[in-house]
C-alpha cells in the first residue's frame, strides 16, 4: 500500500476514496442482482411454483436458475433506449440518474464495523435522511417528462406518499436519537450494546417506531403493498411506463439498492448493527448481513402476502396511524427515560 | 488557490446561474428544477462554511419536502407560456425597486466598513469532533428555549389556521369509517339460507355436446 502512496503521491487519497467506493458499491450491484433472484424464488416457493430455474452457469445443473439476474442483465442491456416523441430528453434520462443517485450515495455513511465505514461523520443520521428524501425526484421527473398520462399519474401518487411518510419515518428515527444522544451511526450501533444480546437492541423499547419505520421503509421505497406508483392493475407501469432498455434497468436497480438501503438501516438503527444477538457470541460483519437479510425476507413476503392499498388508505395509515403512534412514542420514551424504571443504558443525561 | 476556494468559486457560480434560470427560464418546471439546484448548491456551500446541521436541513426541508410539493403543484397547472409573459414589463418597475432594496441591504453588511467587519477575527476551523449539531442543540433548548417555543407555536397556529381557513365540509361528501368497516361481521353481509335441492325445467337444460362452456 505504501507503494501505490509514494507512487500516486497527492492523488491518493482520491483513489483510495474511489477504490473504497468500488468496494462498496460493486457488492452492492451482485446483492441487487441475486435480491431479484432471490425476490423471484421466495415469491415462486410461496405460490407453490418453482420461479427461475433454467439459466445456469457452464451447464450445471445444480447452479440453474443463478444465471437468470445475469441474463436479465445483458438483455436489458441490448435493448433500445425509446424516447417518446412529446418527451422532454434531457429530463428523461435524468430521472433515471436522479433516482439512482441517492440509494448509492446514502451508503457512504452505514457503518458495516466499528472500524469499517467509508464516512464516520456526525450527522450521519440526518444525512441519510437528507438524501433518501432526494430520491423521490427521479420519479416525479421521469412521470412529467414522459408525457405520458400513466407516468404522470404514477409520480402525483409517488410524490405524495412519499412526502407522507417521510414525516412518519422521520419520527421514528427521532427515537433512535433520543436512545443514542447521537446522529452518529455507529454510535447508534454502539449504544445498542448490552448485557442482554437482542433484547438490549433499540426494537424493544422503540417497538411502535421500529414496525412504523419498517412500514413506511416499504412505502418509501414503492414497493407492494404500497406500489400505486406502479400499480400494473391501474396504470400499466406508473412512472417507467415510457422507459426501456437500460433507462429502465436503471429504476429497477435504484428499488432494489433502496430496498438494501431501508434494510441495513433497519438493521443499524433497531437491530443493532453488527452486534451479536447472543451474549457471548463475537461481533461482526456476518451478523449485519443475516439481519438485512431478514428484513429483505419480510419485504418480499410481504409483496406475496399482501393485496395493494388503496391510495386513500395509504394516506390514512400514513398521517393517522403512524404519526400519531411515533409522537404518542416519543413521549413515552422521554418520560420513561426520566424515571428510574429505564432499562436501556444509562437514560438521561 | 487553495482546495476550498475552489471549491467555493464553482458552487457560487453554479448556484448564481441556476438562480438566474429560475426567474429566466420558460417552462415553470424547469424553473422549479433550477431552483432545486441553486437549493442544494447552496447547501453545498453552508457545508463549506462547516454548518452541516443548517445544510442538511436545507436538503432534507427544501429539496426533500417543501420543492416536492412546489414541483407537484407547478406540474398540474395547465400552462400558457404568453400569458404567463402577459405584463412582464409591469411588473418589471417594482421588482427592480425590491430586488435594488435588497442588493442595498445585503452590501451594507457585506461591504463589511458600515458594520466595522474587519474588526471581527475570522473564526478558527473547528477540530475533526467537533459536533456543529449538538451545539445548535443545546443553545436552542437551553439559552434560547423560551424564543426557540414561541417560534414553534407561531409556526403551529399558521398551520391550523391555514387548514381552518380552507377546510370545508360538504354535506353531500361521502365517506368510509375504518373502524365501522373492521368491525363487519359475517352475518352482516352474508345470509345463508338452507333450502332443497331444484330441478331446473327440462326445455332450459343445454343439449349434450353443443353446449358451450
Amino acid at each position: 500500500m505504501e507503494y501505490f502512496e509514494n507512487l500516486l503521491g497527492p492523488a491518493w487519497p482520491v483513489v483510495w476514496t474511489l477504490a473504497k467506493i468500488v468496494a462498496i458499491v460493486l457488492p452492492l450491484m451482485i446483492g441487487v442482482a441475486y435480491l431479484t433472484l432471490a425476490e423471484r424464488k421466495v415469491i415462486g416457493y410461496m405460490q407453490v411454483r418453482l420461479g427461475p430455474n433454467r439459466v445456469s452457469f457452464f451447464g450445471l445443473r445444480w447452479l440453474r436458475g443463478w444465471g437468470q439476474p445475469i441474463a436479465d442483465g445483458l438483455k436489458l442491456l441490448t435493448k433500445e433506449i425509446i424516447i417518446p416523441t412529446g418527451a422532454n430528453k434531457f429530463l428523461f434520462i435524468l430521472a433515471p440518474i436522479l433516482s439512482i443517485m441517492p440509494a448509492l450515495a446514502a451508503w457512504a455513511v452505514v457503518p458495516f464495523d466499528p472500524n469499517l465505514v467509508l464516512a464516520n461523520v456526525d450527522a450521519g443520521l440526518l444525512y441519510v435522511l437528507a438524501i433518501t428524501s432526494m430520491g423521490v425526484y427521479g420519479v416525479i421527473i421521469a412521470g412529467w417528462a414522459s408525457n405520458s398520462k400513466y407516468a404522470f399519474l404514477g409520480s402525483l401518487r409517488s410524490a405524495a406518499q412519499i412526502v407522507s411518510y417521510e414525516i412518519a419515518m422521520g419520527f421514528a428515527l427521532v427515537g433512535v436519537l433520543m436512545m443514542a444522544h447521537s446522529l452518529n451511526l455507529v454510535e447508534i450501533v454502539k449504544q445498542q450494546q448490552g448485557s442482554y444480546g437482542a433484547l438490549s437492541w433499540n426494537w424493544v423499547p422503540l417497538f411502535p417506531m421500529f414496525l412504523v419505520y419498517l412500514i413506511s421503509g416499504v412505502a418509501e421505497t414503492n414497493r407492494a403493498p404500497f406500489d400505486v406508483a406502479e400499480g400494473e392493475s391501474e396504470i400499466v407501469a406508473g412512472f417507467h411506463v415510457e422507459y426501456s432498455g437500460m433507462a429502465f434497468a436503471v429504476f429497477f436497480l435504484a428499488e432494489y439498492a433502496n430496498m438494501i438501503l431501508v434494510s441495513t438501516l433497519c438493521a443499524t438503527m433497531f437491530l443493532g448493527g453488527w452486534l451479536s444477538p447472543i451474549p457471548g457470541l463475537p461481533d461482526g460483519f456476518p451478523w449485519l448481513l443475516a439481519k438485512v437479510a431478514f428484513v429483505l425476507f419480510l419485504f418480499l413476503w410481504f409483496r406475496a402476502t399482501f393485496p395493494r392499498y388503496r391510495y386513500d388508505q395509504i394516506m390514512r395509515l400514513g398521517w393517522k396511524v403512524f404519526i400519531p403512534v411515533t409522537l404518542v412514542w416519543l413521549l413515552v420514551i422521554g418520560g420513561w427515560m426520566q424515571t428510574p424504571y429505564w432499562l436501556w443504558g444509562s437514560g438521561a443525561h | 488557490m487553495s482546495f476550498q476556494s475552489t471549491v467555493f468559486w464553482v458552487f457560487s457560480a453554479i448556484l448564481l446561474f441556476a438562480a438566474l434560470r429560475v426567474i429566466t427560464a420558460r417552462n415553470p418546471v424547469h424553473a422549479a428544477l433550477f431552483l432545486v439546484l441553486a437549493f442544494a448548491t447552496s447547501a453545498a456551500l453552508w457545508m463549506l462554511l462547516e454548518a452541516e446541521f443548517l445544510a442538511i436541513t436545507l436538503v432534507l426541508v427544501y429539496v426533500g419536502a417543501v420543492m416536492v410539493l412546489f414541483l407537484f403543484v407547478v406540474m398540474m397547472l395547465d400552462i400558457n407560456l404568453d400569458r404567463l409573459r402577459e405584463g412582464y414589463w409591469d411588473y418589471l418597475v417594482p421588482a427592480l425597486v425590491v430586488a435594488g432594496v435588497m442588493v442595498a441591504e445585503m452590501a451594507t453588511i457585506l461591504w463589511g466598513r458600515y458594520f466595522q467587519l474587519e474588526g471581527f477575527p475570522t473564526p478558527d476551523a473547528k477540530a475533526a469532533g467537533y459536533s456543529n449539531t449538538r451545539e445548535l442543540g443545546k443553545l436552542i433548548y437551553t439559552d434560547y428555549v423560551y424564543a426557540f417555543e414561541i417560534a414553534a407555536v407561531i409556526l403551529l397556529v399558521a398551520i391550523v389556521a391555514a387548514i381552518a381557513l380552507t377546510l370545508r365540509s360538504r354535506k353531500d361528501t361521502k365517506y368510509q369509517d375504518p373502524a365501522r368497516q373492521i368491525a363487519v361481521r359475517r352475518q352482516d353481509r352474508v345470509r345463508i339460507v338452507s333450502m332443497s335441492a331444484e330441478t331446473a325445467p327440462a326445455a332450459a337444460a343445454p343439449e349434450k355436446g353443443t353446449g358451450s362452456d
